[in-house]
């Protein structure tokens, strides 16, 4: 299969460092690796970089396929490509997996050299501020000093803001897309719930189940459903499956009665088969400690008063999760520092999930926007 | 931007200019595609940002490198700073704001200075057509009666006593038609009307 706007077969790298690390929370990672990916070329002045943060739960993998009869392509695979709106004819971009993650960069997951086993719960609750710095560093690895932008939704969203918090002068453009400047006691409730169902659940053994032989599933995939529910919106979910039955009829019972029901069975299953429940465990945290303002004085624009990029803001109508006022909260910050910047509320039916899906306005702001940028 | 772009612009962007000051910080209300700000940006070097509702106008914008802002006016301007504009204008936007008196409001308390350009509903033609019986329809108000944006239509009159209510001072007034300054009978003769305003200082 050959699709003509497609980044084509791309394949994974790994980045070893032995500076350690210290985190936020004090802890150090001695020594650490990350996986990414990269599409398209770095030009010769090094102008042309894009890094590509991801969210929850996402991962370096973000376009093009491992192989041709590979089902499906990276997490945003519409966006990314020759041709597509972050072109890769001119633009070098970098997707890599956070620290803490479960795809292929150090996390509870990997193997600690130190042990030869899997770091399992000893690996650090981690950080957005760990995964930027972490971040820099590979920037460094790759002989980048300045990136032409960074762009995350979500999760990486803060992360692409945090950018412009710590290191000002290696951003020329930031696009924040569907984010927040911290979450909310709802927002933060949801995550809670999530966590517990993987802490209570008998098979997590304080976050040793490798050691243990199994895998937390069931609360791996009761987090996910609920996550689904809420990046999904009441309109999208009514459009989709409104009071449909799986059977016809219904039959006094509590298996799959509804469609809704099926789909989010089928997310959380699927999900428990591929993901990590540690780190999504720390995944969730590292949503929760996001508050750049709290060392400046609860100020938000304090927070920015060093930015220096030009920036992107995004937002979807019936995302509630990270609703557009939070998302304006971050434009307001850009305008109190005279910052250059966008902001756009695109409407969507789709909820959180909108910042994936290919709107033809929002792809259409992100190519118009991505062409001005000169490299 | 091209010469026949700046001898293309509306006449009264070309007088807005005059009541910009170079390097002014500006906000302007309902940009459209930007063509105001990029002219201002370009004669006076002014910076500042635009904001717009509608999506095909905004994505315009951005193509012409503003800074634009996707808001609905109607929700007033609590995202902005008091006093923290030069200038902020609203051009022949008002008469479609159903918000009239806060948005004017709004405006002050953001900008040093103000600047707000209507079609004036007074002008002799808008009153033959009402005589003879039919709502005005003309190249400034170019709809009929049921499709119409323009919910607050006001004459020069009605504005001029809308300011002394609000304790707006009114610093300049002017008031065209065909691109020409009137001075007779402004309220009659007038067909767009421009008012540069700014707070009573106590």
């Amino acid at each position: 299969m050959s699709e003509s706007n497609s980044v084509g077969i791309v394949k994974a790298q790994v980045a070893h460092f032995t500076q350690p690390l210290t985190l936020k929370s004090g802890a150090v990672l001695p020594q650490y690796h990350l996986t990414y990916e990269t599409y398209g070329e770095l030009n010769a002045a090094k102008t042309n970089a894009v890094l590509i943060c991801h969210a929850l739960s996402g991962n370096h993998h973000v376009a093009g396929r491992y192989s041709a009869d590979d089902k499906y392509p990276g997490w945003w695979d519409n966006l990314i490509g020759p041709g597509k709106p972050l072109d890769t004819n001119k633009f070098f971009v970098i997707g890599l997996n956070n620290l803490g993650g479960c795809h292929g960069s150090s996390g509870p997951s990997s193997v600690d050299p130190l042990t030869d086993k899997p770091y399992s719960a000893t690996f650090p609750v981690v950080t957005v501020e760990d995964w930027v710095e972490s971040q820099a560093r590979l920037l460094d690895y790759l002989g980048i000093d300045q990136l032409a932008a960074v762009i995350g939704g979500s999760l990486g969203g803060m992360q692409a803001l945090h950018w412009n918090i710590v290191y000002p002068e290696r951003v020329r453009h930031a696009f924040v897309i569907a984010s927040a400047p911290n979450l909310t006691a709802q927002n933060m409730a949801f995550n809670e719930v999530a966590r517990q169902a993987i802490i209570t659940d008998p098979e997590f053994f304080d976050g040793d189940y490798y050691n243990h032989g199994t895998v937390p599933r069931r609360g791996l995939r009761i987090a996910r459903m609920l996550g689904h529910i809420t990046y999904l919106s009441d309109d999208v979910m009514g459009e989709k499956f409104g009071r449909k039955l799986r059977h016809g009829d219904v039959k006094y019972s509590f298996d799959v009665e509804f469609e809704m029901e099926s789909y989010l069975r089928y997310q959380g299953d699927k999900f428990a088969g591929e993901f990590d429940a540690n780190t999504y465990l720390r995944m969730t945290r590292a949503l929760d400690y996001f508050d750049p303002a709290l060392d400046y004085e609860g100020n938000l624009s304090k927070a920015l008063s060093r930015a220096q990029a030009k920036f992107v803001v995004i937002s979807f109508t019936t995302d509630w999760r990270f609703s557009p006022a939070r998302s304006r909260e971050i434009v307001k910050a850009l305008l109190d520092n005279a910052l250059p910047v966008k902001y756009a509320e695109v409407t969507s039916d789709h909820g959180h999930d909108a910042f994936l899906m290919p709107d033809p306005y929002y792809h259409d702001i992100m190519r118009a926007y991505l062409e001005q940028i000169k490299v | 931007m091209t010469n026949a772009k700046i001898t293309n612009i509306r006449p009264d962007f070309a007088l807005i200019t005059n009541w910009v000051q170079t390097k002014a910080k500006v906000l302007d209300l309902g940009c459209g595609d930007g063509t105001l700000l990029t002219h201002l940006h370009e004669t006076l070097e002014t910076t500042g940002y635009g904001i717009e509702k509608d999506d095909a106008n905004w994505l315009a914008a951005l193509k012409n490198g503003v800074d634009v802002i996707q808001m609905n006016l109607e929700e007033g301007l609590s995202g902005f700073e008091d006093q923290s504009f030069d200038t902020v204008i609203l051009s022949q936007t008002l008469q479609a704001m159903h918000n009239t008196e806060s948005i004017v409001q709004e405006m002050l308390r953001v900008g040093r200075e103000v600047i707000v350009t209507f079609p004036n509903f007074g002008y002799w033609r808008n009153r033959m057509q009402i005589t003879f019986g039919t709502m005005p329809v003309s190249k400034s108000l170019p709809y009929q009666w049921y499709d119409t944006p323009n919910v607050h239509l006001c004459t020069i009159n009605d504005f001029d006593d809308f300011c002394v209510q609000h304790q707006i001072q009114v610093i300049e007034r002017k008031v065209i038609t065909g691109g020409q300054d009137v001075h007779l009978l402004p309220n009659l003769m007038g067909n767009l009307a421009m008012y540069r305003l700014r707070k009573y200082s106590a």
